[in-house]
């Protein structure tokens, strides 16, 4: 099945909590469609380049997903109903690779602890 | 001696632009893959302005050029580089 990333950007004044339990729940949509999150990172909240919707930060994650295209058309209409998500992109790829992403290695390399979190 | 008529040696001589071959940053097997979440490397390819540089600067080839244009639209939109720096 065709392999996809999935970027999208939540309301900086929801908790990073809310924004796990919409990756959760965006998991299960996927799940139910056919297809499968292979892997989950969170980016957490960043200054945003430019204002989007009058806020300055956003909380970043990112999915990749394995799925029919019939589970991409009823995430994205999801996140075009909720208010909390300022914006998302999906994207086919050729490969699903594990590895984090280079926001996610920079931001290891500063903490130096990992804690992106493995899709189920 | 009025000097209407130049110095010779202030006239702009045509010096041949030599300019030693650049090869293509994206053409060898080691070469960093583009990737529009890569904003350290799309950022070497803007201009402070935060437009992109054209290939015949950046000596990218023209297939490369294009997916760095399309990984930097893609950056922009989801506000991890800005469209303009002012």
């Amino acid at each position: 099945m065709p392999y996809y990333e999935h970027v999208f950007i939540t309301r900086p004044e929801i908790a990073p909590q809310q924004v796990e339990n919409l990756v959760e729940e965006i998991k299960t949509v996927i799940k139910d469609n056919g297809g499968k999150s292979v892997y989950t990172e969170y980016w957490g909240l960043r200054d945003l380049a430019y204002k989007i919707k009058k806020s300055e930060r956003g909380h970043y994650s990112l999915i990749r997903i394995d799925s029919p295209s019939s589970a991409i058309h009823e995430l994205e209409r999801i996140q075009k109903l909720n208010e909390d998500v300022l914006r998302y992109l999906t994207i086919k790829t050729d490969d699903l690779s594990e590895e984090s992403s280079p926001i996610m290695k920079a931001s290891l390399k500063k903490e130096g602890s990992y804690s992106s979190s493995k899709g189920a | 001696m009025n000097n209407s008529i130049p110095n010779i040696t202030q006239i702009p001589t045509k010096r041949p632009f030599l300019r030693r071959k650049k090869t293509c940053p994206f053409s060898g097997d080691k070469s960093p893959k583009i990737d529009y979440k890569d904003t350290k490397l799309l950022k070497k390819y803007l201009s402070e302005r935060g437009k992109m540089i054209p290939s015949r600067i950046t000596a990218v080839s023209a297939k490369k050029q294009r997916e760095l244009a399309r990984a930097i639209k893609r950056s922009r939109y989801i506000a991890l580089i800005p469209y303009q720096m002012d």
